[in-house]
């Protein structure tokens, strides 16, 4: 089981420095924490109450005020411009796309639209599919993210992505998948009583297999989804 | 006591006779009755939120199985026992809505600013007596309203304690109709109990503080309930204000949050946060201030930088309000904007480790006496770490674009409000139960809850951490509708176990509190030797605080050890010749 204690196996770009980050902030808050509770146990069992012996009559001490305000405050702030550099890396000059498409969250699905064999989003050609994202392996794909009722999260935890879905807005997203394999799109954000299990099934594959998928499902496309659903609870 | 002296010294509000029962206990405009009130209020509160908190465990660990005992509830609630999915939503949401602003708020505002704000500062009653009981009271209905939505059709509110627009908005999004107006409602009203609370009590600590009294001898608690009521004064209107426009988008038909008709879902959360965020310090200086407190008083120390403790906590609170955006960093703001917010809670982490360190400082060569309240002071700095640094992985964007809406910030939120706040409060009960009630409570029961809860709170929170790590969401109520959490299946069913521990638990704090009320030691004026202004009369202290004239005062709060004198104490009101007090020169 020890290695489920860990993050999902990573299987973006993006995701090796994601997890540095959070290692490096993992060692520096051990030896943080590891100091102030050996400290404070040290001195819980070194000065507990004796009788006849009086506690030292110790004000405090502005040499060690400053020495830890600026340690802490110089440690956090270069966390935050290294925080800042990979986030502008993700955020905001990603790479250009090679594969587009549009995803709508919807109580309680996702819907995947694939351009048609015109290869063009937004025209009458394009496919919706529910809850089956096919993307080829090694290639930036590029997403326009929506909502049709309320607030869903898109959330791919092997690719470390997350980005919330709101109704009323485009947002743009991007990753690029290293490995070809099955994996899970839950919803991350409470959008209702079938916010739990809503959740899609990505399928990173290779551009061969992908190209093969992709004439099928021009071939055969889906009936499009019923409006949104809406339904009541039970 | 000499109730005639009370009377003649009372001023203003005097009354001729004692008064009846419902003066006395029911609509009390004595301060320490109304903190008792909201005590009493609170606790009970407590039981009803734990009890969802173990439901959701159940249903975590053991999903779409009966719970046992439950098949009494009727359906649409459960179905023999099987807890269905808005269930589950209306439990997270009430148990967090009743935990923050029925437990936690109430216990450290409501209880210990009422009580302990006219008894530490020298003032006989609170500014406004009037103004206060009103206050309970109407914080009392607002608990009313929020209970009654558990028995309108379609249940009490499910859209999270933080309501997010638009799926609060329009009841067809959740099922659920007048729980969320109802929801609404409450936290309208308690909003206004909020705002009585705030102004009385900012309005005593700065008219009523007895004579040298300098704000600079101030004990460190009510310095944090003057900040808090400071922070709820200005932010509790800014979340009546939203969600004055969610009810009227609700039951008005405007489009202040839905994008159909112009609005916008961002709006919200913007409105939210920037109240949530200080509110969130809301429920931890109080706690901060009664652990500097206890530690100081235990540790028989002054406390450690007295200046720089009032001083990161004036910090801590005007930071607070340019942080909020740390709750929205993957909401579709603006990234560029994420960084700046980033960085700004990254700085507020300062304060904060600035005051674990002088409590460290605090402990240095002291004289420690391990009480239940001294215990469960440091249960709260050792914890308040955890919750301090977990925080910093949430503040680095790229990181929390992946643990964002996850365990891994319910283990944050426990760390700080449980591990924290909670924590806190159990000092503070153990602490001032003697001069509340007038009786010691039972220590040894006292240590037996605080090892069960220490050690249960740590083995239900800390794995947390390890489940939002593998990406398990919060807010589901199957986390095995997932393929990648399957593994994870034992670690759930270890938190639970763990919690349920952890909420039996309580029932001794419960039991200690009402047999210490009837068999309890008769608690004497001072029994830990302490040197605040509470501590100079009888226990608990007649109608007008004093049954003479009100203490001056000479000197700051932590005299412990003072070289001045052969005891380990120094009260603020005792008066020695040549005194050559430290603190007493800086504050002139
Ligand atoms: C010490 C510095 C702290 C830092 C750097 C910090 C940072 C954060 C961040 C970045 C988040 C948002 C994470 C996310 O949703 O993705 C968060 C959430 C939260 N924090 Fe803190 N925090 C700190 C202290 C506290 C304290 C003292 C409290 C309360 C006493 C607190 C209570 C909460 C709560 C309740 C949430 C979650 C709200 C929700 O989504 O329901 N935090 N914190
Ligand atoms: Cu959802
Ligand atoms: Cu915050």
């Amino acid at each position: 089981m020890l290695e489920y204690l860990y993050f999902p196996h990573d299987i973006s770009t993006f995701g090796p420095q994601i997890d540095w980050l959070f290692e490096l902030i993992f060692w520096i808050v051990l030896v943080v924490w590891t100091a102030v509770m050996i400290t404070m146990v040290v001195f819980m069992i070194r000065y507990r109450a004796r009788p006849g012996r009086k506690a030292e009559y110790i004000e405090g001490n502005s040499r060690l005020e400053i020495i830890w305000t600026t340690a802490t405050a110089a440690i956090l702030i270069v966390l935050a411009f290294m925080s800042r550099s990979t986030w502008a890396d993700i955020k905001e000059h990603g790479p250009p796309g090679q594969v587009f498409y549009a995803v709508t969250g919807k109580q309680f699905n996702w819907e995947f639209t694939y351009p048609g064999p015109d290869g063009k989003l937004g025209t009458k050609d394009d496919i919706i599919v529910e809850n089956e994202l096919h993307v080829p392996v090694n290639k930036v794909v590029r997403v326009d993210l929506t909502s049709k009722d309320v607030i869903h999260s898109f959330y791919i935890p092997n690719m470390r992505l997350r980005q919330d879905a709101v109704p009323g807005r485009i947002i743009h997203v991007w990753f690029e998948a290293t490995e070809t394999g099955q994996y899970e799109i839950p919803c991350s954000q409470l959008c209702g009583f079938g916010h739990s299990g809503m959740k899609g099934n990505l399928t990173v594959e290779s551009q061969e297999d992908f190209d093969k998928w992709l004439k099928d499902l021009y071939a055969n496309p889906p009936a499009p989804p019923s409006a949104t659903e809406g339904a009541s609870p039970k | 006591m000499s109730s005639t002296a009370a009377v003649a010294v009372h001023g203003a509000h005097a009354e001729p006779h004692a008064p009846g029962f419902w003066r006395t206990y029911i609509f009390s405009e004595d301060h320490k009755m109304i903190g008792k009130q909201f005590l009493f209020m609170a606790l009970f509160m407590m039981a009803i939120g734990g009890l969802m908190a173990m439901l959701m465990r159940w249903e975590l660990a053991w999903p779409e199985t009966q719970v046992p005992g439950f098949h009494w509830v009727p359906e649409p609630f459960m179905y023999e026992g099987a807890i269905p999915p808005n269930t589950y939503n209306a439990m997270f949401t009430m148990h967090a809505t009743i935990m923050i602003f029925f437990v936690v708020m109430p216990i450290l505002v409501g209880c210990f600013g009422n009580f302990l704000i006219p008894l530490m500062i020298g003032a006989r009653d609170m500014a406004f007596p009037k103004l206060n009981m009103l206050s309970f009271w109407t914080g009392a209905v607002a608990g009313v309203i929020l209970l009654s939505s558990f028995f309108v059709t379609g249940g009490p509110a499910a859209a999270g304690w933080t309501s997010y627009a638009p799926l609060s908005a329009v009841p067809i999004y959740t099922g659920v109709d007048w729980g969320q107006n109802l929801w609404c409602i409450s936290i309208i009203v308690l909003g206004a109990s909020s705002l009585m609370g705030s102004i009385n009590y900012i309005t005593t600590i700065i008219n009523m503080r007895t004579k040298g009294m300098y704000f600079f001898r101030l004990p460190l608690t009510i310095w944090s309930l003057f900040i808090t009521a400071i922070l709820l004064l200005l932010a509790l209107p800014v979340l009546t204000t939203a969600i004055a426009l969610l009810l009227f988008d609700r039951l008005g038909g405007t489009h202040f949050f839905l994008p159909a008709g112009g609005g916008e879902p961002l709006l919200w959360q913007h409105l939210f946060w920037f109240f949530g965020h200080p509110e969130v310090y809301i429920m931890i200086l109080p706690a901060m201030g009664i652990a500097s407190d206890v530690i100081s008083t235990f540790s028989r120390k002054p406390i450690f930088g007295y200046r720089a403790m009032a001083y990161a906590m004036i910090a801590i609170a005007g930071l607070s309000w340019i942080v909020w955006g740390h709750h929205m960093f993957v909401s579709g703001m603006d990234p560029v904007l994420g960084s700046g917010f980033m960085i700004t809670t990254m700085i507020i982490g300062v304060p904060s480790a600035i005051k674990t360190f002088n409590w460290l400082g605090t402990l240095y060569k002291g004289n420690i006496h391990y009480t239940t309240a001294m215990m469960n002071a440091l249960a709260f700095v050792a914890m308040f770490v955890i919750g301090g640094l977990s925080g910093i992985w949430m503040a680095c964007t790229p990181v929390d674009m992946y643990i964002h809406d996850t365990y891994f910030i319910v283990a944050h939120i426990h760390y700080v409000l449980f591990g924290g706040s909670l924590f806190g409060v159990f000092a503070g009960i153990t602490y001032w139960y003697p001069k509340m009630f007038g009786r010691m409570m039972n220590e040894r029961l006292g240590k037996i809850h605080f090892w069960i809860t220490f050690v249960s709170f740590n083995c239900t929170f800390f794995p947390m951490h390890i489940l939002g790590m593998a990406g398990h969401m919060r807010r589901i109520y199957n986390p095995q509708q997932y393929d990648f959490l399957k593994p994870i299946i034992p670690i759930n069913e270890f938190i639970s176990i763990s919690a349920f521990v952890l909420g039996a638990a309580q029932f001794l704090l419960l039991a200690n509190i009402i047999w210490s009320y009837f068999k309890g030691a008769k608690a004497t004026e001072n029994p830990w030797h302490a040197n605040t202004l509470e501590w100079t009369t009888p226990s608990p202290p007649p109608h007008g605080n004093w049954p003479g004239t009100v203490p001056i005062v000479y000197r700051g709060p932590y005299e412990y050890s003072s070289p001045e004198v052969a005891e380990d104490y120094l009260p603020q009101s005792q008066l020695i010749e040549h005194h050559r007090d430290a603190a007493d020169r800086r504050s002139r």
